[in-house]
């Protein structure tokens, strides 16, 4: 059977979801290789294995935390060598982040590969896999193939589910030779962001967003209170962020995180093409806004027309009543 | 020395506009007004910025793409830019990024550089892997998705908000940059800006200028191809209801219904 390397997004060991969506799909074209790179790899194994990594190549050398990008594309391009020289190499899966596009970008064009981003689904066809995209603020869906080399995607969290399919994972070092140019870019610092303790805005199932209307930094408690009673994420439009009240790394949209959860609530969002292109994809849509006319109101499931001040904390006490 | 700093924009569809392909499943440009991508115009303003900071600096903006494409170098012209370059040759038609980056990594080298200024994504195609493509074509470091940015000493540091961690990032120039759009505020074009644009040099080059086969860029180098994209379906219309007083016990009916509660 062929082969697909899988690319682990994982923080100190500890993988992230989306690279357990990632080795669904890819199950449906070939046995998952997973790739794990930088310090923990290793730790990775049992989780990757038990979702159907069929091996795990980890390599933990300083030069890929201490360098931008570079270097984990030189490790990726050596699993790639080393794959494919083995058989039949069918494609290289890579969860979406800022990261992972610019390495899988920059190994496609190694390897003379076609590269496409933010699949939200991948379906193996007669011609190699077909990825599904989200284009144009989602307005439209294409079906695209890679024409040449073999196809490189990465793609969109919240795309498939996590399935468990157990298999051996088992772990293998893999050797890298670090190109002249790794070490170009020198990461000097790094700043971990603090934990909210509520989940990744990107794998949440439930997303409660606050803008505008929400009128001040001392408001979003009452946006966290509804968030914390769903066990949701908390998103935040860009005229919110910009105004100081929420971080940026909240940010849904264009230029922040592009969501697709089960369950998204926005309140005082008007719903500008720009943060309708991070959530419209969205299963369930709810607007809270008090202007009938916000175009946030096209997209909603269920909309309420009303102050956002009133309607928020009631619904948040009725969710505790009903919760009992 | 003179700090040559080449500014990559695109021409894009407005994004508020209605945004469609054409019948070559190509995004189609012909349809909808466009303009200089709003994420490229912050790349414009930083690039004017250490410009404005530095001895002696020169700010070339340059595009790829179709005659149009013009009024994308004259914004960036009239928000102070020196001068322009347009690529543009009837067989770009339909090049995706790989090709794309080909060609500006060739009209980069042939401009000359110390540092390349890219947007953080185009907003038609929203990629981002452009200014990836590009450090790795020029085999110069990428410092990537900046919010902050400085050029001192030849080098080039910024500070790169990642999902999990803020990184402070430094390399040496020549290099290959690109910045978001918190990197501060673009500026607008003044009367006198605008006008003095008018009489800043545009080149022009095609694919022959820049030692590219046709075959190596449009819709026939393309390394991948759309097979279909289908308008997605408007969402049915939802239930909106008025908030007499019992708005928020009514949503949380509905999300009971629906069974998130
Ligand atoms: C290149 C580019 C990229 C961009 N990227 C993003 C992005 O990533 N994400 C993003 O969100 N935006 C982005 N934008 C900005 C976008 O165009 C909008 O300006 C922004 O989304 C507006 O945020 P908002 O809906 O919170 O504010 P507004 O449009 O001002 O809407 C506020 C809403 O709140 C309602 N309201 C006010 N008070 C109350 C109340 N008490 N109760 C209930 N409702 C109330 C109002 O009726 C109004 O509809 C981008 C723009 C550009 C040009
Ligand atoms: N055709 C083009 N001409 C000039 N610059 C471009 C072009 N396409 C992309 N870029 C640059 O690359 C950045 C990222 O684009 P993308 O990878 O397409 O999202 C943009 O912000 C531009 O700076």
């Amino acid at each position: 059977m062929a082969e697909v390397l899988v690319y682990v997004d994982h923080v100190d060991g500890a993988v992230r979801k989306p690279t357990l969506e990632v080795l669904t799909l890819a199950r449906r074209i070939g046995e998952p290789v997973a790739v794990a790179l930088g310090a923990g790899a290793a730790a990775t194994a049992a989780t990757l294995a038990e979702h159907g990594a069929v091996k795990v190549l980890t390599n933990e050398a300083a030069e890929l935390a201490d360098y931008l990008v570079v270097p984990k594309v030189d490790a990726l391009q050596a699993a790639y060598d080393t794959v494919s020289a083995g058989g039949s190499l069918a494609a290289v899966l890579l969860p979406t982040s800022a990261d992972s596009k610019e390495i899988a970008a920059r190994l496609a064009l190694r390897i003379g590969s076609g590269i496409i981003t933010d699949a939200i689904d991948v379906e193996a066809g007669a011609d190699g896999p077909v990825a599904t995209q989200s284009v144009f603020a989602a307005s439209f869906t294409t079906r695209s193939v890679v024409s040449k080399g073999t196809p490189v995607i990465t793609v969109k969290p919240n795309s498939a589910p996590v399935e468990a399919a157990p298999a051996a994972g088992a772990v293998e070092e893999l050797p890298v030779t670090f190109s002249a140019l790794a070490t170009g870019t020198r990461i000097v610092s790094r700043t971990p962001r603090q934990s909210t303790g509520r989940p990744e805005l990107t794998e949440a199932a439930i997303v409660v967003s606050g803008g505008r209307g929400v009128n001040g930094a001392e408001n979003f408690g009452i946006i966290e209170a509804l968030a914390d009673e769903l066990g949701a994420a908390v998103g935040a439009s860009r005229a919110a962020v910009d105004a100081g009240w929420y971080p940026h790394t909240n940010q849904v949209g264009q230029t922040g995180k592009s969501v697709s959860p089960q369950l998204y609530i926005a309140n005082g969002i008007s719903g500008a093409i720009q943060h309708r292109a991070g959530m419209q994809t969205s299963k369930t849509i709810v607007a809270v806004n008090k202007d009938p006319e916000a175009p946030i109101f096209e997209l909603a499931d269920y909309g309420v027309v009303g102050d956002l001040f009133q309607v928020v904390p009631q619904l948040t006490e009725e969710i505790k009543t009903r919760k009992g | 020395m003179s700090l040559r700093i080449v500014v990559t924009v695109k021409y894009v569809p407005d994004a508020t506009g209605d945004r469609h392909f054409a019948d070559d499943l190509t995004v189609d440009r012909d349809d909808v007004d466009g303009l200089l991508s709003e994420l490229d115009e912050y790349a414009v303003e930083q690039a004017l910025q250490i410009a404005e900071n530095a001895d002696d600096a020169e700010v070339t903006v340059l595009t790829v793409g179709p005659e149009d494409a013009k009024d994308a170098l004259r914004k960036a012209l009239s928000m102070g830019a020196d001068k322009a370059i347009h690529v543009e040759d009837d067989d770009l038609h339909g090049t995706d990024a790989i090709g794309t980056s080909l060609v500006l990594a060739k009209a980069i080298e042939k401009a000359g550089y110390d540092v390349v200024i890219s947007g953080m994504a185009s907003t038609d195609g929203t990629m981002g892997i452009v200014p990836a493509l590009v450090a790795e074509r020029l085999g110069v470091p990428q410092v990537t998705l900046l919010s902050e940015i400085a050029i001192e000493d030849g080098k080039v540091t910024g500070r790169r908000d990642g999902d999990a961690a803020s990184e402070q990032l430094e390399a040496s120039l020549p290099a290959v940059v690109s910045v978001t759009d918190q990197s501060g505020e673009a500026r607008y074009p003044s009367f006198k800006g605008i006008m003095a644009a008018k009489k800043k040099p545009v080149e022009s080059w095609d694919l022959s200028d820049l030692d590219i086969e046709a075959e190596e860029v449009g819709l026939e180098g393309a390394f991948t191809k759309v097979e279909a994209a289908n308008e997605r379906p408007a969402r049915t219309a939802g239930t909106i209801v008025k908030d007499e007083g019992e708005g928020g016990k009514q949503l949380a009916e509905f999300l009971a219904g629906q069974k998130f509660i």
